[in-house]
């Protein structure tokens, strides 16, 4: 198999450019799907006896007058998922806004989840996520820089994980799966898959520099085609766990498989499309000596 | 030449029975493994509160209260001092750290300075602009209290945590006034959080003669004798109008206890002064007798009972309109103590007993599916060496389980996710190498020749790689809470284990099989 990827490089661009500035347009517009770990505010799972009727429900919880509130199915018709606004300062009195709710819901139901997180740690938790994602990407950047000595590796790659992300992030808007702290693994663990992909074809190229007489462009085709058997397999493997744990692993996970599958895809294309090409683009020579 | 050296074949045994040796107290229940025999390891994985059930709170002490008390007491003493110098004084009161005061007299700035030197506290700073002075707690003092306020705080939480009878809880400090309490199994813990939050002052005042009412048509409180709350808004008596005198307090107390009055039949917290508080219930039941003594807690009267006699025994009861949970829920509390200042619940996460079932169920299916799936597609693909591939995910889940046991890690949900993810990225270690043997082939080299090149250059290419990943599960680890630590511990430990299980371990077992067969082709 001998793919002229690097003659795509200009559709890929184009392309991924699109997916960026959509990606973008949607979270400034459309923005994102925040859960209480962010947001603040409390959450409840609860299982009823009887398949309850979402309109009554809704009606029983405006009543109680504790500020905006969201119902929803929860993958079962008897199972609801209820977000309430976080209408006071105090965390005493939300143990009673939470009180009321239970009082109002009555017995008949079995609370499988109550989360509640303060504004304050929800702002806090905002900070460390942008943190742990910004810190691993530098450290990656710094990592692969030194690896592979030239800088325009490390740039290929931080580019191509900063598409990964900022696509991902677009995939949460679009899609309007709750993001949370979930969703902040999912996108570092798929910055290390992408990363995986992409060392593992730049470790090709590396390989072929001291051996091959081909020009850069050339070579970098050479490297991507022969990992690319690789690069399918692995990643029909990931997908193949992923897929039993989104249809398999019940509905708490399911927003965080989803964001990985989507993640799987984006990777390993960016590490064909993006982060080799990107190389070249950079500007990088070889030097023998 | 692919070679294998007894010591490579001992270190895989090694680690693979080691492997078995950990995971094996995991079939076992809790109670069961104490009773295996002693050369067996005890280690096991502790379920997460999200698999087990079970609730975690992050609660925030409120050190600043207790900090502008020590700035009133010192303004107290400051007071004292200027008095006692007959020296005239403006704008005395309390900051946030310290206390501000203007000395009217400016000649008598320095002698009130060296006098408050003397007596209070010597690491305050004391400054002055002209005729003002600023008395300041120091950067060090400040962090002492903090920590004597959030120490104390987790003493008393978690002996209320203690009494209520959860059993096995984590109650440790986080950050500087910060505390995580984490109840595993918990079913109430709406009833926990309560018991918890309260700070419960308990104070024995006594009640005025006269009532709000006629207080408060007269349009004048008798002085120092303030409004108070009943703590039962159903009672009769709304409000009280007690004297400010603190007569005793809650610290005295030696043991409280819920029991059923004999004559009312109605629940009571009886409970009993330590020598010192009986002695001094002794005087005021006795200087105040046929009055009526308010007891009030976190400031609303909690009962406000006649004394009939004087009471030298040092114990008495408290008959509020409690139902059986609420004189349990005031014993716990009297027996604990109050806290030294007031706790805000930050976060709360509870999962419920079903929940966490139907999360094992679910994890437990998706990793038997998803490992099947790739079982058999590696198998399908690369056949023998599928086949090898297989034994060494196998292997890798074992040695992935048998870490976490040694460690006794907490496995999560997104930890369980993390095993299922490991296992198709492990895969790919394999994948790496069979790939470049399979080129190695083409290219014309010798079967062992292929192999012995095949692992050679994947294993850079695969530990370049799965250091990348290791950044990001380190970075998780570090940044993230509960849960996501679970996720960051199960990749981290796999994607080490995946190293050995893929490099090592299948290279043994190829190598064994190419040595024994002599196999002419191979397919690939």
């Amino acid at each position: 198999m001998n793919i002229n990827f690097y003659k795509y490089r200009v559709f890929a661009f184009i392309f991924s450019i699109g997916v960026l500035l959509f990606s973008t347009i949607l979270f400034t517009y459309k923005s994102l799907n925040l859960g209480i770990d962010f947001k603040g505010g409390i959450m409840i799972e609860a299982k009823f006896d009887e398949t309850p009727i979402i309109s009554e429900l809704r009606q029983k919880i405006e009543n109680l007058n504790i500020g905006n509130s969201e119902i929803q199915e929860f993958g079962d018709p008897q199972i609801i998922l209820f977000k309430l606004e976080d209408s006071s300062k105090d965390g005493l009195e939300n143990s009673s806004v939470i009180e009321k709710f239970k009082e109002t819901i009555g017995d008949k139901v079995d609370y499988r989840r109550v989360e509640f997180v303060g504004p304050k740690v929800g702002n806090e938790l905002k900070i460390i996520a942008i943190k742990a994602i910004l810190f691993s990407l530098v450290a990656m950047f710094i990592y692969i820089w030194f690896r592979f000595s030239g800088w325009q590796f490390g740039l290929g790659a931080l580019v191509a994980l900063f598409h990964d992300v900022i696509s991902t992030i677009g995939f949460f808007s679009i899609t309007q799966i709750e993001f949370n702290l979930a969703s902040i693994a999912a996108i570092l663990t798929i910055a290390g898959y992408s990363i995986n992909d992409t060392v593992v074809v730049f470790d090709r190229i590396r390989e072929n520099l001291i051996k091959s007489e081909l020009e850069f462009s050339s070579l970098l085709n050479k490297s991507i085609n022969q990992t690319l058997s690789r690069t399918f397999m692995t990643s029909i493997t990931t997908l193949l766990a992923l897929v039993a744990l989104f249809i398999f692993g019940g509905e708490v996970i399911k927003g965080f498989v989803s964001a990985m599958i989507w993640g799987v895809l984006i990777g390993t294309y960016s590490s064909i499309f993006i982060a080799s090409p990107l190389i070249v683009l950079f500007g990088y020579k070889y030097n023998k000596n | 030449m692919l070679k294998i050296s007894k010591w490579n074949l001992f270190f895989i045994l090694a680690v693979c029975i080691s492997g078995l040796y950990f995971i094996l107290p995991n079939f076992y229940g809790k109670s069961e493994v104490t009773a295996l025999p002693s050369f067996f390891s005890k280690k096991q994985v502790n379920l997460g509160l999200d698999l087990q059930g079970g609730s975690h709170l992050l609660l925030e002490v409120d050190t600043r209260s207790v900090l502008k008390e020590e700035s009133e007491n010192l303004v107290d003493e400051i007071r004292g001092v200027l008095r006692k110098m007959k020296v005239k004084y403006l704008n005395l009161g309390s900051k946030v750290t310290g206390a501000v005061v203007t000395i009217k007299d400016e000649q008598m700035v320095s002698p009130v300075i060296t006098e408050l030197r003397k007596s209070i506290n010597k690491q305050i700073l004391i400054d002055n602009e002209a005729n003002k002075l600023t008395l300041l707690f120091s950067e060090k003092m400040i962090s002492d209290s903090r920590n004597r306020t959030v120490e104390q705080s987790i003493e008393v939480v978690r002996k209320r945590v203690d009494e209520s009878g959860t059993k096995e809880p984590t109650i440790q400090k986080q950050g500087n006034e910060r505390i995580i309490v984490q109840l595993p199994g918990v079913k109430d813990p709406d009833r926990i959080k309560t018991l918890i939050g309260r700070t419960a002052k308990l104070n024995f005042h006594m009640l005025d003669k006269t009532t709000v009412e006629l207080a408060e048509q007269r349009g004048k409180f008798p002085a120092g004798t303030f409004k108070a709350l009943n703590a039962d808004p159903t009672a009769y008596e709304k409000e009280f109008l007690v004297k400010k005198r603190v007569l005793l307090t809650g610290d005295r107390l030696k043991n409280a206890a819920a029991t059923v009055d004999a004559q009312t039949g109605r629940y009571v917290v009886a409970f009993e002064f330590d020598t010192k508080g009986a002695k001094k219930f002794a005087k005021i039941t006795t200087e105040n007798t046929y009055q009526r003594l308010a007891i009030l807690l976190d400031n609303r009267v909690i009962s406000a009972p006649q004394i009939r006699e004087p009471i030298t025994g040092g114990q008495g009861n408290i008959s509020g309109n409690f139902s059986a949970n609420a004189a349990n829920d005031l014993a716990v509390l009297l027996r604990a103590g109050s806290l030294p200042a007031p706790i805000k619940v930050l976060e709360e996460r509870t999962v419920g007993p079903s929940l966490g079932l139907d999360s094992i169920e679910a994890g437990k299916k998706a990793l038997t599916i998803g490992f099947m799936l790739i079982i058999i597609f590696m198998i399908i693909k690369y056949r023998v060496f599928g086949f090898v591939a297989d034994i060494a995910i196998i292997i890798n889940v074992i040695l992935l389980v048998s870490m976490l046991s040694a460690i006794e890690a907490t496995l999560t949900m997104p930890g369980i996710a993390g095993i299922v993810l490991t296992v198709g990225m492990a895969v790919d270690a394999n994948v790496l190498v069979f790939e470049r043997i399979r080129e190695e082939l083409r290219s014309g080299r010798s079967i062992i020749n292929s192999i012995e090149l095949g692992y050679k250059y994947a294993l850079k290419t695969i530990v370049d790689a799965n250091f990348t990943t290791l950044i990001a599960a380190l970075l998780l680890f570090n940044y993230g809470s509960g849960p996501i630590k679970g996720f960051a511990v199960t990749l981290s430990i796999g994607i080490l284990t995946s190293m050995f299980s893929a490099l090592i371990l299948t290279k043994m077992i190829v190598s064994l099989w190419v040595l024994k067969f002599k196999p002419n082709k191979i397919y690939i």
